[in-house]
């Protein structure tokens, strides 16, 4: 009889435990459906995070609210979006994302609110002092989707001993540039002429700013691909030369912006092109071993002039399904009022508003020639630094593959053609 | 056990639900028993499996939330005729894990064999040779990415020293994937080691002990005694290695970045099914790979539990 009730004791247990389960697994879904006073905020590793991180204790004292944080890196953060965006998860309030990369994509998918009319509502904190370039940038089908919150233009860095040393000027063309590096790489074989990125798809944006210099563009005015243009063929020739026949000895393809930073920065380069608003990794001497001779230039020109991109890197936007809307907006609305924007820039990230920039405390703490620069590149920037289409991604890779072939010494013109072909495929493709 | 002694089957007898319900569940108390775990493997393999393979069957891109057509075998008509990606994809997934396995298999079984024998400090040379097992795969991606460094890397340092001219290692396009190959048994060859040397301790002596006598040479020993012994324990680690090696995602994105390098030269079935998930947020022809993926793999298992078998 014992034994009996021990058994039926165990089935029972069995039972339970099967039954708590599936109820465990009912409550799990279900969110918070009223508005909570913690504001979830999603952001990347960023300088421009670390500032913000800093100044929060001071956003939930004047407001009372609590911000729960999650930071990570630039390629965990698209995961994590793709994955809990996709899910509908209402667990993210505030994301921080890149425009040009996901932007299009995420506001077609319907994952970023409108704010239109939030830009709008608070005078003092002004819209319209955001520069136009990124406004457009965070912007969709008429819909304001985001704020900007970063924003950096293309510019050269360059080592001011050597071309002292040699007795150059800064190269102010292209050709003066290939001229320049191919001196200074002669002079001295251990250093290259020029470093920039060089992999497939991290090499594009740097790409972009040569390839508007030569006249060229990604996508035409028909919005079909102009990869293979004179001008394109030009450019991606220009860019796979100044490496492979100047550039470090046995570069690699797969260097994005750490990489050939580090290059740089350890004096294994004379010029560099990059985007300014990484400009503190070669100035600060804890990282740079040429904090002391870098110098600042704007882009040389190329035959139709110089033509960096001047893009929001980053911007803000509050997820569609988050019940927590008018919260999240305040958070962008602090993270993006003129005295912080101005904090953060005096600390060396770049950011959107033009009061800012016209102010002089928004550029004191900047080199003097990258101020400068920056100011040139303001105003004769293009307002994208890669192909404006949904899949970014899949894009770039297509676009990006004869600037690899260049860099390797291979068949540029017969890779440009190839590329032209793939991607008038995938803006066909898109456009359906 | 007592239980068991029970007959299997009583009279039935008019009493209450209580009694109906544990006569029920005495009758079916493998099912019962089983249930949490048929359940959980229900919940957490064949749904996501079949959602994959119903994904593949759709135009599914963008948003997964996002209307999608159901397309039939598209997706499949079109992985299998891409001769770009997909087809070079297979290839590199099978030399991959062919030429590792391969050489962790005859490495491990050297230091598994000379490590069998008690030798003085025997415990630290084995912890040692085990260390490699122990770290996570990204970190150790990223201490080789910087040895194999083309320019300031410690190997290319080394071979300069030798006077050997410098070597892209990783960076080249057709250097790459020996490189991640090496990398690979570097790390897993601990792993086969384990295994071997419990199965060689496991062995009995006296076959051995018997060809010793009759004049049998060390290889010969080795040849028909103990490797036929060992067959079962060889074909283990045949086994959890090569599904493991098939499926490397971890080691191969670490030191190439997505799509396996500009070239894709390191980009195998997983790293193109993972590009085309979250890179181009294709998610119907991501699941198409994924799902021939599985099927090469559930194919390649079943050629070797079919051996193990005729083994035993």
């Amino acid at each position: 009889m014992q034994r009996k009730t021990l058994r039926v004791a165990g089935m029972t247990a069995v039972t339970a435990i099967l039954a708590g389960g599936s109820l465990a697994a009912c409550s799990g879904g279900g969110g918070d459906e009223a508005a909570s006073e913690t504001v979830r905020v999603t952001l990347a590793n960023h300088v421009w995070t670390e500032k913000i991180i800093e100044s929060i204790p001071e956003f939930e004292e004047e407001t009372g609210l609590t911000v729960e944080l999650t930071q990570l890196g630039e390629d965990q953060l698209s995961a994590q979006y793709n994955v809990q965006l996709n899910a509908g998860t209402d667990e993210i309030d505030v994301m921080m994302y890149r425009p040009l990369q996901e932007g299009k994509l995420f506001a077609q998918n319907g994952y970023l609110a409108d704010l239109t009319e939030r830009v709008s509502s608070n005078p003092e904190w002004e819209w319209d002092d955001f520069q136009d370039g990124p406004v457009d940038s965070t912007s969709f089908e008429d819909q304001v989707v985001g704020v900007p919150t970063i924003t950096e233009r293309e510019v050269l860095y360059y080592r001011t001993d050597l071309l002292e040393q040699a007795g150059l000027e800064v190269p102010e063309t292209l050709e003066d540039l290939e001229a320049a590096a191919k001196q200074i790489n002669e002079a001295n074989p251990d250093i290259a002429g020029f470093v920039a990125r060089t992999g497939k798809s991290p090499a594009v944006t740097q790409f972009s700013s040569f390839l508007y210099g030569f006249g060229g563009d990604f996508i035409d005015d028909e919005g079909n691909s102009a990869v293979a243009s004179p001008e394109a063929k030009e450019a991606y020739e220009y860019y796979g030369r100044m490496i492979n026949q100047y550039g470090p000895a046995n570069v690699s393809t797969d260097m994005s912006w750490p990489e050939a930073m580090a290059i740089f920065t350890q004096g294994g380069a004379a010029f560099y092109t990059e985007a300014d608003s990484l400009y503190q990794n070669a100035t600060d001497p804890a990282n740079s071993q040429v904090a002391e001779t870098v110098g600042f230039a704007p882009m040389p020109a190329g035959p139709a002039g110089s033509k960096p991109y001047n893009v929001p890197s980053w911007g803000l936007g509050i997820n569609e399904a988050s019940n927590n809307q008018d919260n999240a907006w305040k958070f962008i609305e602090w993270a993006t009022s003129k005295d912080m924007v101005l904090e953060i820039q005096q600390a060396g990230v770049p950011g959107p508003r033009n009061s800012v920039w016209s102010d002089p405390a928004g550029t004191e703490t900047y080199p003097e020639d990258l101020a400068a620069a920056i100011e040139v590149s303001a105003e004769n920037g293009v307002g994208h630094d890669r192909p404006l289409v949904i899949n970014v991604g899949e894009a770039r890779e297509v676009v990006g593959d004869p600037i690899v072939v260049g860099i390797t010494g291979g068949d540029v013109a017969a890779a440009a053609d190839a590329a032209d072909e793939a991607f008038q495929q995938f803006l066909d493709d898109e456009r359906e | 056990m007592a239980v068991t002694s029970l007959p299997a089957k009583r009279k039935p007898q008019k009493q209450n639900a209580w009694k109906a319900y544990s006569d029920w569940a005495n009758n079916h108390r493998k099912w019962l028993f089983a249930a949490p775990a048929m359940i959980f493997v229900a919940i957490l393999i064949i749904f996501p499996l079949g959602w994959t393979l119903y994904l593949s069957l759709t135009d599914s891109s963008g948003s997964v939330r996002a209307e999608s057509e159901f397309i039939g075998f598209a997706n499949y008509l079109e992985v299998l005729s891409d001769g770009d990606r997909f087809w070079p994809a297979v290839a590199r997934t099978f030399i991959f894990t062919s030429v590792a396995l391969l050489v962790q298999m005859v490495l491990g079984m050297c230091i598994a064999l000379l490590l069998w024998r008690p030798f003085k400090g025997e415990k630290w040379v084995r912890v040692a040779i085990l260390l490699p097992l122990v770290a996570t795969p990204v970190a150790v991606g990223m201490m080789w990415r910087l040895i194999f460094d083309p320019n300031i890397g410690f190997a290319n340092q080394m071979l300069g020293l030798l006077g050997i001219p410098a070597q892209p290692w990783l960076s080249g396009e057709h250097t790459a994937l020996p490189t991640v190959i090496f990398i690979d048994i570097w790390q897993w060859t601990p792993m086969v080691v384990i295994i071997l040397l419990a199965g060689l301790t496991s062995l009995s002596e006296e076959p051995d002990e018997a060809a010793r006598i009759d004049g049998a040479s060390a290889w010969q020993r080795f040849r028909f005694i103990t490797v036929p012994l060992l067959m079962p324990t060889i074909i283990v680690a045949i086994l959890l290695r090569s599904i493991d090696a098939l499926k490397t995602f971890d080691l191969l994105y670490a030191t190439k970045g997505r799509g396996g390098g500009s070239f894709n030269e390191v980009e195998t079935l997983n790293i193109y099914a993972y590009g085309l998930s979250f890179d181009y947020n294709d998610y119907g022809l991501s699941s198409t790979v994924l799902i021939l993926f599985f099927l090469i793999i559930i194919a390649a298992m079943w050629v070797l539990t079919r051996r193990r078998k005729d083994v035993q």
